[in-house]
């Protein structure tokens, strides 16, 4: 494997990797709980997708054949994150939790 | 339209997903996996078919596939002002629930839109309306709650309006 090649694949894991764990730093640092949901329905679908893409040409560039069954993994988690995220966010209006007092409201019934 | 469609494939695009999720989950374009896929593609949908009570229909596929391409430059985009607000000084951020009006009807179109919401800069989809009318949604900083809503409605529903509206009249 060329170097170069190596060096990407590295930059790239580790990008993944750095961007995963914002998502989950986010999860600890933000304050209320619908803040929350931000972190890990988007840093980690870009880190998620990043360490799939290495593997992707990881495993391509090792066999010779072209490997694509992690694509299903990325749209696998672009479909469920969200929907996950959807109804915690509605599990959580109509139990009422608790949100930071400077929350705009711009419903307007 | 729904009355030509052939009654052996009610879902042409259903279909179509489950053959290449077969081919990919199998990582093979060898011709035994493609004939079996194809077989489960057929009878699946079929099978199925008391489910799936509206047909997709699909048209102007340059918009979708342009689409496509702007969601997925939107989450690059997406992740890093979220990395960078989760990183940042907490204080300035200005939390707020928007209620988006909605003009899609199709309960797949605003599933589609929803899930974009969500994976888009700095906004999550909390709940549709029980008129599907409204979304409302989370945004972790808006100062310009107004600019988010039209910026949605721009961006990622017009182009969804005209993907899946034209079919259904």
């Amino acid at each position: 494997m060329p170097f170069a090649f190596e060096l990407l694949l590295s930059a790239l894991v580790l990008v993944g990797a750095v961007l995963t764990l914002i998502g989950s730093l986010g999860l600890v640092k933000l304050p209320d709980f619908y803040m929350r949901l931000h972190g890990p329905t988007k840093a980690t679908t870009l880190g998620g997708g990043a360490i799939l893409l290495v593997s992707v040409l990881y495993f391509s560039q090792k066999s010779g054949d072209v490997s694509l069954h992690e694509i299903l993994i990325t749209l696998f988690l672009f479909i469920t994150a969200p929907v996950g995220a959807h109804l915690m966010a509605k599990a959580a209006l109509h139990l009422k939790t608790k949100k930071v007092k400077r929350t705009g409201d711009y419903r307007g019934e | 339209m729904n009355k030509t469609r052939s009654s052996w494939l009610p879902h042409p695009f259903l279909s179509l997903s489950l053959w290449l999720i077969w081919l990919l989950l199998n990582n093979t374009v060898s011709a035994g996996h493609m004939l079996l896929g194809a077989i489960l593609a057929l009878v699946i949908p079929l099978l199925t078919r008391g489910f799936w009570p509206e047909t997709l229909c699909l048209s102007k596929p340059k918009t979708l596939f342009k689409f496509i391409l702007v969601v997925l430059w939107d989450i690059l985009v997406a992740n890093l002002i979220v990395a960078r607000l989760i990183l940042g000084k907490r204080d300035h951020l200005q939390p707020s629930f928007l209620a988006v009006p909605l003009e899609l009807d199709s309960p797949l179109a605003i599933g589609i839109l929803a899930n974009t919401i969500s994976l888009t800069p700095g906004t999550v989809s909390c709940d549709l309306s029980a008129d599907r009318k409204t979304l409302l949604v989370h945004a972790l900083d808006a100062k310009e709650p107004q600019e988010i809503i039209d910026e949605i409605k721009e961006r990622y529903e017009r182009p969804l309006k005209e993907v899946f509206e034209s079919c259904s009249k």
